[in-house]
């Protein structure tokens, strides 16, 4: 082997690192789970990872991409560059199946694929309480603590409750 | 077609059309920031310093493209603090004050009714730039979209008050609503090129979507057909001067200061 390929440790190494990161904003998830991260790939001694941002304005891309930078260093990757990819825009379809699971666990019912907003009337939803399992639920907001989330409430056990929007 | 797309007439044009569209969002988004902690209610409150929050950074997205096509090294921050009044090319409806919480809400659903299939028509772009701001953008302002709509329902058909409120708050903004549908001759161009719809090709879906939810609302649409018009050459209304002299105090004051 010569230096470069030493020194280049194998893409799948380099996204279970990745899978530690967590997310800024909701630290039981990784960007990994949250489906942003879209290719790692070398070109020649540089990585280029390409990263999606969730929503256009989310103030937490800054500290995602600052993050993903620490990380990769902290193990040894010197040159890399972060390129911005915004088509296909993400969609929450991306988020891993541990991703929702551990959502739930962490008190925020993860997105009903299929119910992204179309112009049209609210969606109806069946969002089920992230705390006693309730199907009873009502919307309180279409926007929670984050654009990325409704507010509801259980009417069982009476918690509100932050959901996770299809996008 | 036109001109080639790496043409300088045709940079110019994208550059003045992501101009167009950066500071529709900038001038909204700062007025919905406004309200953050005066919102009737809580909910309310954290939904509008959420929909400026998509704004604005929709206002980077094409603030950025706007700077690149013009390629003279300016930033999305230039364009925001750094531009005069004649220089924004914003609709007047936009940075109409934001009055009582209908009116900001009926100016939200006005805009929105209007920016939606806007940003659906432009995902077919010829400039992939344009396409991809757009696709991105308008999972968003979907959501702008549902919550405005429902608002003004629940608000129009709502009681005595509520209902007069929202009557008088459309009364107010209509004639501020026509100049989306007016056609310069950048607008033709852009047309003609492939880069954006025709202002007036959006008005079937707009009018469709404003005449449901109105009648939903019991709110009557008012007859006048008078447009107040001037944003995208730069000519505004007084108030825009005000926002701009809040926005932008930071870097006239302190130019170049940053965190």
């Amino acid at each position: 082997m010569d230096a470069a390929t030493i020194s280049r440790p194998a893409i799948a190494e380099i996204w279970s690192w990745l899978g530690e990161i967590p997310d800024p904003e909701i630290p039981v998830i990784s960007l990994v789970d949250l489906g942003i991260i879209r290719d790692v790939a070398w070109a020649g001694d540089l990585l280029e990872v390409t990263v999606t941002p969730t929503y256009s304005g989310c103030p937490a891309t800054g500290v995602i991409n600052f993050e993903i930078e620490r990380g990769l260093r902290e193990h040894g990757i010197e040159k890399l560059v972060l390129k911005r990819q915004l088509s296909p825009a993400w969609t929450t379809a991306w988020i891993s199946a541990e991703g929702r699971a551990k959502l739930r666990g962490y008190g925020i019912t993860p997105p009903v694929e299929g119910t992204a907003a179309c112009a049209g009337a609210l969606v109806p939803l069946e969002v089920s309480c992230p705390r006693c399992g309730s199907a009873k639920t009502e919307r309180i907001s279409q926007f929670g603590s984050t654009p990325c989330k409704a507010h509801f409430r259980c009417t069982d056990c009476l918690e509100p409750f932050d959901y996770f929007k299809s996008i | 077609m036109g001109a080639p797309a790496s043409s300088p007439a045709v940079s110019a044009a994208v550059a003045e059309f992501a101009l167009r569209m950066g500071d529709n969002c900038l001038i909204l988004g700062h007025r919905n920031s406004e309200w953050c902690g005066h919102s009737p209610a809580l909910e309310e409150d954290i939904a509008l310093a959420n929909t400026a929050l998509d704004l604005i950074g929709q206002t980077q997205l094409w603030l950025g493209l706007a700077c690149e096509a013009e390629g003279k090294g300016r930033t999305p921050d230039n364009l925001a603090f750094l531009r005069d009044v004649s220089g924004y090319r914003n609709l007047l409806l936009v940075e109409q004050p934001n009055g009582d919480f209908g009116r900001t809400l009926m100016r939200q659903y006005l805009f929105d009714a209007w920016h939606l299939p806007l940003l659906k028509a432009l995902m077919g772009s010829a400039d992939r730039r344009i396409a991809e701001i757009a696709e991105k953008a308008s999972k968003e302002v979907a959501y702008h979209l549902e919550r405005s709509a429902d608002l003004v329902v629940r608000l129009g058909d709502g009681t005595a008050e509520s209902h007069a409120r929202m009557q008088a708050a459309l009364d107010f903004l209509w004639p501020y609503t026509g100049e989306m549908f007016l056609a310069d001759a950048l607008d033709e161009e852009l047309a003609a090129t492939g880069l954006a719809p025709e202002p007036a090709s959006l008005k079937p879906a707009w009018q469709e979507h404003v005449g449901r939810t109105l009648a939903d609302a019991t709110l009557k649409v008012p007859e006048k057909s008078f447009a107040q018009k001037g944003g995208r050459r730069g000519v505004h209304s007084e108030h825009l001067g005000y926002i701009l002299a809040e926005m932008q105090f930071l870097q006239r004051a302190y130019p170049g200061a940053s965190w």
